[in-house]
Order: structure tokens, then C-alpha cells, then sequence
């Protein structure tokens, strides 16, 4: 069991309205391996940022986490008052956003940011600290002779290679990168993501990666979570998920997946009916019974666990 | 006027002055600055057919797709739609009405793209309004049940407002608003980029489905090239303003000749490679 | 179920009355405003006597405090009477309807001036935009008071004689309202720029909406929140603005009293002891702008989405 870093136990997440409490992560468990990196995956709605955003303890108000456990290790952090979380927060989770810009000072230069982040969570003088910042920015493909750019000197995919030696500066044991290349080009994306994975490996440092898209699900994870409507549908190796899924949900997803490899003008594209539910207006038993196939009588009475640590569907019990 | 030539873009450029304002460029004696967003454009769209322009951001896609359907005069070349020139000041308002109503446009955004304070029924009769195309309350009341109907919406929602409606939904609004006046020509400009995976393949074949029905041409502009393989006839692949390539769908995609399009294609994600375990570099 | 029925329904769940019950100084306030609004309406029905009808004046009853009974008449009057013996409570309700209507007239003046303006500044651009920008930046930085005093002095100037004082009202109302539509045009022309670039207006101008259809029809339905807002706010400023016209002297005539006018009235009599001819005025306006401006504020609030 040592090799698991981080370990999430039924998280349930509630956001109290008068109308009813909304809940947007319902009961939700996994385990993040040591240098792994696990992929979430869902439509919007769906609960992956949220779950992020509930290990780094940065649910908005009034949400609340009401029930489960967040392990970093052997310390429980779903508890921790706001001056611990912060201090681990900084120093053994980095964070990447989709808006480079959010994480990012604009009034301050790149270097000095990162000297900043050295100098608040590793126990090196100034000097020490300045070298660090210059090689980290070196090993994400930025010369050394920019460390006194300001952030909106650089273009978009730059400047996500600023927030990951940012992300990277105190040597953190897990990175949390919510919906990094959502806003850059195809051609950024693919080499901001191979730069991500290579960094991590090579620090053993494990990665969370939020995103809507499978296909940089595909080349970028070991495993994956399938998330929907607040609620774990499947889990598992990425290699094994994608070729043969198993939840209704996941199959219809990559089915749906446009591919640049086959296809023509006649191809009728596979569809899963409706859209995910809102919050305020989730069916009862399983989310997605209403859209799909193969449901059975059971799925619209009961909500199904998920069955061996894998997938939460009735077909499989 | 051949068949082919239905809708002709024609040398069409864009040029965008970027300069300061006179007095700060007397000051600096800086000359002024131009952008050309676009740059010598010519394509030709077959009647019933799908154009795609491809390209990342900054390529001049957007920019085309306002000038293809008369939302920004283009600084050079010209817009032909079965032979009108969208541009010509010379033809008399009726003719630019006739020929407006030919032609419509579906956004991106599914948010923006619907007046919030309108009701969805508003929403689909202006245009029938605008263009004088029913002539009774109740033959209105037909029609927008009939486009409703045709996107796959029921008719009560015709009470609704937008923001009752998921993002797919409210796209398929856009689409019925685009139908509305019967037109010919759609430009599509990235219609699901902002759409979850699932509701992209309903929107992607709803628009299949109209082509099929209607007969309908489509500009489709957009940036991934899988959604562009099942969607069109013909590819233009667009960098920094220039059409760099032009080919049959099937024959750009499988032996692109450009370098840039070869990177495209190249960088674009790939379920199946996770499954088989290829790293890309 | 009849379709009034569902809209209260809809109204009674919505977070807006959620957020009025939710908020005590709020619900005093609109109480406050509701009721001095009341009374200003049914101010004939309401007021114990008519202070204007000079008939029923009596010079005996001058200076009687409140609530006690005249030296001379023997008669009480509620909050007492003025130096011409007019009832005081009778006064400040009818003083009240004229703040009151010039106040509401004046911002739907400055409004309707400002949101038209703001709607062509921020949709035109270019040197429309420019003109009226910098005309709005002109006017503020004279205060506000000083523009109505500059254009109550013209309009009398200009007025013969005979109808300065008939016409005492409208010059006011005009007054107020021009000075205060630098406001509504700035916001108004700032939320219009964010919306004219949105998909909905390009798929109106795809259909040949003239700019005006555009602008009345699509983009004013969608600036109107803030309007509401700084409408509010604005009352509560009109109504001090004619008070303070009044008070100098400028402003509603005597033959029609506002609450400004009794106030200039009353503080002649201040340091001789009669307090309560400007007390009780005095207090009528200071409640009135008060829970109009928290109204305003309340408004402001709820309606932000990004405060929520």
C-alpha cells in the first residue's frame, strides 16, 4: 500500500441552496499511485474539476465536503484548517490551470515568481534558488534569457510552459493539471503534454489530469476515471478502458469520439441521446439511465456501486 | 455559371489597421501598422456540398467566415453566392435582401449566439418576420413549430427562454434560427467546438441530416481535423491568413502534401494510440 | 391556473424575493418608501386640512408646537403649524407629493435621455461615441447642482413673466433631469459594447436589422438591469437635488411647496425656537432619500451576478 499517494474515500461534495442541496461529487473513491498519471474524464457538469478542486481545498462557497476522507499520504488534508493546507497545498501539490494567465502575477517577471516558489518551500538561500528557476525553465523548453519577461510577453502555449515550471518549483509530489491545453492550438498541445508527462516521470511526481477530451486522455495517461453527473461510471487502466469499455457511458463516449484516422462524409456518427442532467434535476437510481441503452429496470430505482474498483453499472453484477 | 462555382470566394483579403492613433504615431514617427488577417483567399463550394476551412487561432478562419456571409467587407476580393456579389454596391437593396436571405450562419457559442431575453418562438419567427415569409400569425406559428420539429426540439419549447435549455439544445436552437428563411448557404463557424463530446456527434449529425434534406452548402470552419473528416467534401487548410493546401477530404487527410498540414494532422489526439501504447514525439 | 397566478408563483420562489426577505433594512426600507409614496398619492384624502386653501388658514393658529392645543384657538394640530398657521402635517404630505413627482419625472427624463445616448455611443463607436463621451465628462465635472441651477436660470430668463411660476415645476423636472444622465449613459454604453459583440447581434445583422431595430430590440432588453439600479440610486440624488433648489430658493414656488421649500421655511425660525418647522420636513426628506438610496443599494446587489 505504500506506493499509493494520494487516496480519495467516498467524497461526497454538497452545495446547500433552499431549493434543495446540489450535489456535485456523490460518493466518489480513488487511489492515485506513486508517479502515475490518472486521467479524469468527463462532460461539463460531470464533477472533474470539482473534485480537483476539492483535494486542493478550493471549493467555492458555500460548498462544503460533507462526507469522506482525502489522504495525501498518511496526512489527512480534507480537514486541515487553512494555514496547514496552504503550506501543503504549496509544497507537495502543484496546480495547473486552463488560463495560464490565472496562476500566473502579471506585475511581476517569470523569474521572479519562480525564485519566490523555491524560496517559500525549499530550504535553499537566494543564489541557490535563482539557479533552480533558471534550470526549470530551461528543462520547459523557455531560454534562460527571458527570466525577466513579464507573463504577457509570451503566447499562450509559453506561457503553460511558465505555469508547469511554476507547478514544478517546489518539487511537489502531485500536480494537479485541470484542462492545461484546453485553450491552446493542436500543435501546442500535443508538445505541452508530452512535456508534462516527461517532467513528471522524471520526478516521479504523480499527475491528476482533468480534461473533456479522450483523445488526450489516449496518449497522455496510465489510468483513467470516468466521471458523471458527480458520480464514479468507470475506472481503470487507460490502455485496457479504451479498448474495451465497459460502462454504457464510456462506450458511448469514445464511440462519439470523432477519429482523424477513418471516417468519410457518410459516416452517421454514433450519439448518446439527451445531455447529462443538471444538478438540480438529477433522475433517480443511475444518473444516466435516462440515456441509456441498455438499461434495465433496476438502474432507474437504485444508484449502483462501483463493482471490483472498476465500473458502476448493473450489467456487470 | 457552372455548378461548382455556387458559392466563389474570390481573392478575398482582410486587412486590419492596427496603428496608434495619429497623434501618438506623429509623436513616434511610427508608419502605420496593418495586419493582413487574410491574405489572397480563393475557394470554390459546390452546390449541396461542405467546404472546411481548417486552421489554429490567428489563421484568419473567423475572419473569412464574417466576410462569407456579409458581416465585414472584405479590404480586397470579392463574395460570390450563385453569382451575386455580396459587396456590390452598385445592386439595389432588394436584390442584397434576396440575396441576404439566402444565405445564414450558425456561432460558436451556444450561449451567446440567442438573445437571452427573447423567447425561443421570437427568436425563430424574426427572421420569418424580417423577410416577409408568412402571411398569417398562425402560418408563422406552423412554421416555427416545423423548424423546431426539424432540429429535434418539441414544439413547447417554442415558450421557453434560452437559458432553459442545455448547451447542445440551445445550438440546435441556432441551427432552427439559421433555417428559418430557407437559405442555401450556411457557414458553420466552429458550431460544436463548444459542445461536451456526446452532444458534438448529435450536432454534427444533425447538420449531416439537414445537407441531406435540404440540400444545403455549408463553410464549415473549425480547428479539429477529426470533426472535418466526417464532415466535408473538401479541405482548405489555413495558416497566418493564406489558404496553404486545398484537396478532396479524403486525399488531404491521407497524404497531406504541405509540412504544416502533415503537423497538423500529426499532433491531432488519438484515442486509438492509447490503446496501442504509441507515445507520440 | 391563469397565467397572473403562475407569475406571482414564479415571483414568490424567486432568488429576488428570497434575497428581499432575507434582508430586514431592505424590507424597512421598501416599507418606508411604499408608504411615504402612499401618502404623496392619496395626499387629498390623507392630509387633515388643504394647506394651499388660504381660506382655511387662521393667523391665530401660527406657531402652535405639535400636539399641543393653540393659546388662542384652542386647536391641536399633530406635528403643529408654521408661522401662518398651516398644519405642518398636512404641509409636509402634500410637500411630499411635489418632491416626489419631480423627483420620479426628472430621473425618467435623465433615463430615457441617458440610455438613448449610452445606446448610441456604445453601438455607433467612432465619433459618435467621441461627441457624447466627452460631452458626459464636460457635464460631470461641474456638480450636478450647479448644471440645474445654470439651466433653471436660463429657463427663467427666457420664460415671460407671467408663466415663471406655472412653469416653476417643469423647468425643475428639467433641470434635474438633464444634470443627471451622465450616469445611465455610462453604463449603458459600457454593457452595450459587450453586447453588440455577441452572436446573437451578428445573427441580427445577418438578417439586415437596421441599427436602431438592433439596438431598441435586441440590445436594450439586455442593458436594462443596471438601468433599474441606477435609476434607484438616482431618485434618492433627484429628490435631494430639488430639495436643495428649493431650499435656495430656486426651486418649487411657494404657491406649491416641496419638502426643500418648507425646510428654507422652517430654518428661518430655528434659533427662535420653533423647531419643529424644520424638524419634521427636515426628517420626511432625510427618510425618504435614505431608503430610496439602501433600496438602490439592495438593488444593486441582487442583481450582480458576480456578488452571488
Amino acid at each position: 500500500m505504500t506506493d499509493i499517494l494520494l487516496s480519495v474515500r467516498n467524497l461526497r461534495v454538497v452545495f446547500p441552496h433552499r431549493h434543495g442541496d446540489l450535489v456535485p461529487i456523490d460518493d466518489i473513491s480513488f487511489n492515485v499511485k506513486k508517479g502515475e498519471i490518472i486521467g479524469f474524464v468527463g462532460e461539463s457538469g460531470a464533477g472533474k474539476s470539482m473534485t480537483g478542486a476539492a483535494i486542493m481545498g478550493l471549493i467555492d462557497d458555500p460548498g462544503i465536503i460533507e462526507s469522506g476522507e482525502i489522504w495525501l499520504g498518511d496526512v489527512r488534508i480534507d480537514q486541515l484548517d487553512a494555514k496547514r493546507l496552504i503550506k501543503i497545498r504549496g509544497k507537495r501539490i502543484g496546480m495547473i490551470f486552463q488560463d495560464p494567465l490565472t496562476s500566473l502575477n502579471p506585475l511581476k517577471t517569470i523569474g521572479d515568481q519562480l525564485v519566490e516558489t523555491i524560496l517559500a518551500h525549499l530550504p535553499v538561500n537566494a543564489d541557490q534558488a535563482k539557479r533552480k528557476a533558471l534550470i526549470g525553465l530551461e528543462e520547459v523548453g523557455i531560454d534562460s534569457g527571458r527570466f525577466n519577461a513579464f507573463p504577457h510577453e509570451f503566447s499562450g502555449g509559453m506561457r503553460q510552459r511558465v505555469v508547469i515550471a511554476l507547478a514544478l518549483a517546489a518539487e511537489p509530489e502531485l500536480i494537479i493539471a485541470d484542462e492545461p491545453t484546453t485553450a491552446l492550438d493542436v500543435s501546442v498541445q500535443a508538445q505541452v503534454l508530452e512535456l508534462l508527462k516527461k517532467l513528471c516521470r522524471e520526478r516521479n511526481a504523480s499527475v491528476m489530469l482533468i480534461t473533456h477530451d479522450m483523445g488526450v486522455i489516449a496518449e497522455t495517461t496510465d489510468r483513467v476515471a470516468v466521471l458523471y453527473a458527480g458520480r464514479l461510471a468507470e475506472i481503470g487502466n487507460t490502455a485496457s478502458l479504451l479498448s474495451s469499455p465497459r460502462h454504457p457511458y464510456t462506450r458511448g463516449l469514445i464511440a462519439s469520439t470523432p477519429s482523424v484516422e477513418h471516417g468519410d462524409i457518410s459516416t452517421h456518427l454514433y450519439q448518446i441521446e439527451g445531455s447529462m442532467p443538471r444538478l438540480d434535476a438529477l433522475p433517480t437510481g443511475c444518473s444516466f439511465h435516462p440515456r441509456c441503452q441498455d438499461a434495465l429496470p433496476r438502474c432507474r430505482l437504485r444508484q449502483p456501486e462501483v463493482i471490483n474498483e472498476s465500473v458502476a453499472c448493473f450489467l456487470y453484477e | 455559371m457552372s455548378e461548382h462555382e455556387f458559392i466563389r470566394i474570390d481573392r478575398l483579403s482582410q486587412r486590419f489597421d492596427l496603428s496608434d492613433p495619429w497623434i501618438a504615431r506623429l509623436i513616434s514617427r511610427r508608419p502605420k501598422q496593418f495586419l493582413n488577417a487574410v491574405d489572397n483567399v480563393s475557394f470554390n463550394i459546390e452546390k449541396g456540398k461542405t467546404y472546411a476551412l481548417v486552421g489554429e487561432s490567428g489563421s484568419g478562419k473567423s475572419t473569412i467566415a464574417l466576410m462569407a456571409v456579409g458581416l465585414l467587407r472584405p479590404t480586397g476580393g470579392s463574395v460570390l453566392i450563385d453569382g451575386h456579389n455580396l459587396y456590390d454596391r452598385t445592386q439595389s437593396q432588394l436584390e442584397h435582401r434576396r440575396t441576404r436571405r439566402r444565405l445564414q450562419m450558425v456561432f460558436q457559442s451556444p450561449y451567446a449566439s440567442l438573445n437571452p431575453r427573447w423567447r425561443v418562438g421570437n427568436i425563430l419567427s424574426e427572421p420569418l418576420r424580417v423577410f416577409s415569409l408568412t402571411d398569417s400569425q398562425s402560418a408563422e406559428r406552423r412554421r416555427v413549430h416545423e423548424l423546431l420539429e426539424q432540429v429535434g426540439l418539441s414544439q413547447s419549447d417554442a415558450h421557453r427562454f434560452p437559458h432553459e435549455f442545455s448547451g447542445g439544445q440551445r445550438q440546435r436552437i441556432s441551427i432552427a434560427r439559421a433555417l428559418a428563411s430557407r437559405p442555401e448557404f450556411i457557414v458553420c463557424d466552429e458550431p460544436t467546438s463548444a459542445l461536451d463530446v456526446s452532444v458534438q456527434a448529435q450536432v454534427l449529425n444533425l447538420l449531416k441530416r439537414l445537407q441531406n434534406d435540404l440540400g444545403l452548402t455549408y463553410l464549415f470552419i473549425t480547428h479539429d481535423l477529426a470533426v472535418v473528416r466526417v464532415m466535408a467534401h473538401r479541405i482548405g487548410v489555413l495558416k497566418s491568413g493564406r489558404l496553404i493546401e486545398e484537396e478532396s477530404t479524403q486525399s488531404l487527410i491521407e497524404s497531406p502534401q504541405s509540412e504544416y498540414t502533415k503537423m497538423l494532422i500529426r499532433s491531432a489526439p488519438r484515442i486509438s494510440r492509447g490503446t496501442t501504447g504509441i507515445s507520440f514525439t | 391556473m391563469s397565467k397572473g397566478n403562475s407569475l406571482m408563483n414564479r415571483f414568490y420562489k424567486s432568488d429576488f424575493f428570497y434575497d428581499f426577505r432575507k434582508s430586514p433594512v431592505t424590507i424597512v426600507s421598501f416599507v418606508v418608501v411604499l408608504a411615504l409614496i402612499l401618502l404623496a398619492v392619496f395626499a387629498d384624502l390623507i392630509a387633515p386640512t388643504d394647506p394651499f386653501d388660504a381660506k382655511s388658514l387662521n393667523l391665530f393658529n401660527g406657531f402652535t408646537p405639535p400636539m399641543e392645543p393653540n393659546a388662542f384657538t384652542g386647536e391641536t394640530f399633530t406635528l403643529g403649524t408654521d408661522d401662518q398657521g398651516r398644519d405642518l402635517l398636512s404641509a409636509i404630505i402634500f410637500g411630499l407629493r411635489v418632491s416626489l413627482f419631480v423627483g420620479l419625472t426628472a430621473v425618467i427624463l435623465a433615463m430615457v435621455l441617458g440610455v438613448s445616448l449610452g445606446l448610441l455611443a456604445g453601438y455607433r463607436g467612432g465619433w459618435v461615441d467621441s461627441v457624447i463621451m466627452r460631452a458626459a465628462d464636460i457635464q460631470v465635472t461641474f456638480p450636478s447642482i450647479l448644471i440645474a441651477m445654470l439651466i433653471f436660470g436660463i429657463a427663467r430668463g427666457l420664460l415671460p413673466p407671467d408663466l415663471r411660476d406655472e412653469l416653476a415645476i417643469t423647468v425643475l423636472i428639467i433641470a434635474i433631469g438633464l444634470s443627471e444622465w451622465v450616469p445611465f449613459a455610462r453604463t449603458v454604453r459600457g454593457t452595450t459594447m459587450v453586447e453588440k459583440e455577441k452572436e446573437y447581434v451578428k445573427a441580427a445583422r445577418l438578417i439586415g436589422l437596421s441599427g436602431r431595430q438592433i439596438m431598441l430590440r435586441h440590445i436594450l432588453p439586455n442593458v436594462l438591469s443596471p438601468v433599474l439600479v441606477i435609476a434607484t440610486i438616482t431618485l434618492a440624488l433627484a429628490i435631494i437635488a430639488e430639495a436643495t433648489l428649493s431650499f435656495l430658493g430656486v426651486g418649487a414656488p411657494p404657491t406649491e411647496p416641496s419638502l426643500g421649500t418648507l425646510i428654507r421655511i422652517g430654518q428661518d425660525f430655528l434659533f427662535s425656537g420653533e423647531w419643529w418647522i424644520l424638524l419634521f420636513p427636515a426628517a420626511t426628506l432625510l427618510a425618504l432619500a435614505l431608503s430610496v438610496n439602501l433600496l438602490g443599494d439592495w438593488l444593486r446587489d441582487t442583481l450582480n451576478p458576480r456578488l452571488k
